[in-house]
């Protein structure tokens, strides 16, 4: 169970973003007072090497919602340049309905990220990095464009940043309006400036990324705890949170609960805990709860029989069927519409597909289309099971993701509302007849 | 709104553009972000520029000429990327242009009352524009501020935490030419439950009031 083995909450000394809420200076001398930039010099004086095995025996894994190990991740990139620089690449796209953590980071807590890339950079022989930042996060690029400004006049960024004789620039890169950058390969396809379509892999972007040259591509949320994870150590991150799912964590609360709101709380916290303990329970109560969309649009609903006592990480969610993504909660109580719920991800998915493959571009139209008439119950009880094959043919069809992201949120819907999607058939039909 | 995103009709398009000195200066700065030789890099950011200096806050199809000349890039790739990316108005919009989030986490908060509200004040329908010019109003997908729903966004500005009362204050406000605070309309600082931070208190109970940086890049 939890390694802390108490019921209490994660305390402020073990919080990495302490200005989460924006009530303190967002700049340099406030991120000082936190503690950041406290030490870096010594930080990367210990080696890439250190830094990448303190990386790994955190047990981080990728805040971006894969959640592939960080530590590894990074050791992928070459020892030694071919010629080639190498690039590490900041995905800031933070698109995915229901989350909204890194832009908490950005907006109030930037320096943290700031520091992460120069940390992360150096350990993976990176002399330059570009935080992918989405176009409609017009202040959030502000106040990160002015922490790196910051960092630049003081000696922390830039040639021999922070006296360490490492030099390294950092550039911010707005996005402008496709959920689709948010995938690495799309974000790099964007950075060069085209369309944001995913690219084959291999090659994986470890061989050839940016400009064909080896990149690695990680999410805020990761990059800005590596500082904290290097001075306190790998041991402190992975002292929370069971085996394999470890560390703290950004949880956005959204929907039917009685006041939203961003935390960060340890791994495998219960799910339960996590929306009673801060945000006040489920709007009318637990026993009000119709459903769960654990980790941002992408992932299967849970109902709330599963809500009741599921663990909040990677293998705790993904042993229910659904998955922690980005840990952004969506709470749905009684009163919701369940199937227009999912029937309005199904238009999201319709809307951001960049049309490259055509099981996605053609089958996030038909999963649209067919949603709408079983939100009106407009369709013959057979058509769930059409259109649960139209979601396995697109499932894994794809270049990337996106076709797989868009058929699990039905998938979930039918699994578990079978019988509230078979009610409004019978009843539209009944209508009709009559 | 139609999804197919084209150009606007030859009469709507100037028959030249370039940029300002000073946007050029910024354009200078942009394409110097970028290793030498990968100019084409800079289109993005050169194509928001090129938007926020036109009247009416769109990309002219002579600008991205301009932008494809000054890139030493075929103008199709630059159609391409203006094209493809939904924050580049391809025709006029109005000089408040509202984008209101109807995604699953705002609508589960009352996001179509927001649009209902903006429908009613403005007299305007989904992606309609006002007689006047002032407002265009359109639904969008997930601006990323899920815990402040529903929101919509206003030129730079994000509005949170809307009610259709507070929506409509917005609205008034904006009519009369004044700049209603962006932000949570709830009395909420920002991403905090409603009420005051149930964690970090000691780092929110006092410091500074923390400052938004002004736009870097200018309003046109």
């Amino acid at each position: 169970m939890q390694a802390k083995g108490t019921p209490d909450m994660l305390q402020d000394k073990d919080r990495i973003f302490t200005n989460l809420y924006g009530f303190q200076d967002f700049g340099l001398k406030g991120a000082q007072s936190r503690g950041n930039w406290d030490g870096t010099k010594a930080l990367i004086e210990k080696g890439r090497d250190w830094i990448i095995d303190e990386m790994k025996a955190s047990g981080m894994r990728g805040r971006g919602g894969a959640g592939f190990p960080t530590g590894l991740k990074w050791s992928f990139m070459p020892k030694e340049s071919d010629g080639r620089p190498s690039y590490l690449v900041v995905n800031a796209d933070e698109g995915e309905p229901g989350t909204c953590k890194d832009r908490e980071i950005m907006r109030n807590d930037p320096h943290t990220l700031v520091e992460g890339c120069l940390l992360a950079s150096f350990a993976m022989n990176a002399h330059a990095a570009y935080i992918y930042i989405r176009g409609e996060f017009y202040h959030e690029a502000s106040n990160l464009q002015r922490a790196i400004d910051e960092a630049y006049d003081a000696g922390l960024i830039g040639k021999n940043a922070c006296g360490s004789g490492w030099d390294f620039d950092l550039y911010l890169h707005l996005g402008a309006g496709a959920y689709i950058c948010g995938e690495e390969t799309a974000l790099i396809e964007s950075i060069e400036g085209k369309k944001g379509q995913p690219r084959l892999k291999p090659p994986f972007p470890a061989n050839a990324g940016l400009y064909g040259c080896p990149t690695t591509v990680n999410n805020v949320e990761s990059i800005a705890a590596v500082p904290t994870i290097l001075r306190r150590g790998g041991s402190w991150f992975s002292s929370f949170g069971r085996e394999n799912n470890h560390g703290t964590k950004l949880f956005a609360i959204s929907g039917h609960v009685e006041k939203p709101c961003t935390v960060e709380e340890a791994m495998s916290i219960p799910l339960r805990e996590l929306i009673e303990k801060h945000c006040g329970g489920v709007r009318g109560g637990w026993d009000n709860l119709l459903a769960v969309i654990p980790g941002g649009s992408s992932v299967p609903l849970m109902p709330k029989d599963i809500c009741d006592d599921v663990l909040m990480d990677f293998d705790g969610l993904r042993e229910v069927g659904s998955g922690l993504g980005t840990a952004a909660v969506i709470v749905m109580d009684k009163s919701t519409d369940i199937v227009y719920a999912i029937a309005r991800l199904s238009e999201f998915y319709k809307h951001e597909s960049c049309g490259q493959c055509t099981p996605c571009r053609e089958g996030t139209g038909w999963m649209m289309r067919m949603m709408a008439r079983m939100v009106r119950g407009e369709a013959t009880l057979d058509e769930i099971d059409l259109l649960w094959d139209v979601t396995k043919q697109v499932e894994g069809h794809t270049i990337c993701a996106l076709g797989d992201a868009a058929a699990w949120p039905i998938q979930g819907l039918i699994r578990h509302f079978r019988p509230e999607m078979e009610r409004r058939i019978k009843e539209y039909r009944a209508r009709i007849a009559a | 709104m139609s999804h197919l995103r084209r150009p606007a009709p030859k009469e709507l398009q100037p028959v030249s553009f370039a940029f300002t000195p000073e946007n050029l200066e910024k354009a200078k700065k942009i394409i110097a972000k970028y290793p030498e030789g990968r100019q084409q890099s800079a289109v993005m950011p050169l194509l928001d520029l090129a938007q926020r200096q036109t009247e009416g806050n769109w990309v002219p199809t002579v600008a991205m000429d301009y932008i494809a000349d000054m890139l030493e890039m075929p103008a199709i790739r630059v159609y391409e990327v203006a094209t493809f990316y939904t924050m580049y108005n391809l025709a006029p919009v109005g000089k408040n242009f509202i984008q209101v989030c109807t995604t699953t986490p705002c609508w589960l908060r009352g996001s179509a009352d927001v649009v209902d509200t903006c429908k009613k004040e403005l007299g305007i329908g989904v992606g309609e524009t006002t007689e006047d010019g002032q407002f265009t109003m359109i639904e969008v997908e997930c601006l990323g501020a899920c815990v402040n729903a529903p929101m919509m966004q206003i030129n730079d500005d994000y509005y949170e935490d809307l009610t259709p009362e507070t929506t409509k204050a917005i609205l008034d406000a904006l009519k009369k030419g004044e700049k209603p605070k962006a932000g949570p309309q709830s009395g909420r600082k920002g991403c905090e439950p409603m009420g005051g931070p149930k964690v970090l208190k000691a780092f929110c109970g006092c410091g500074a009031a923390p400052q938004d940086a002004d736009a870097s890049e200018g309003d046109a």
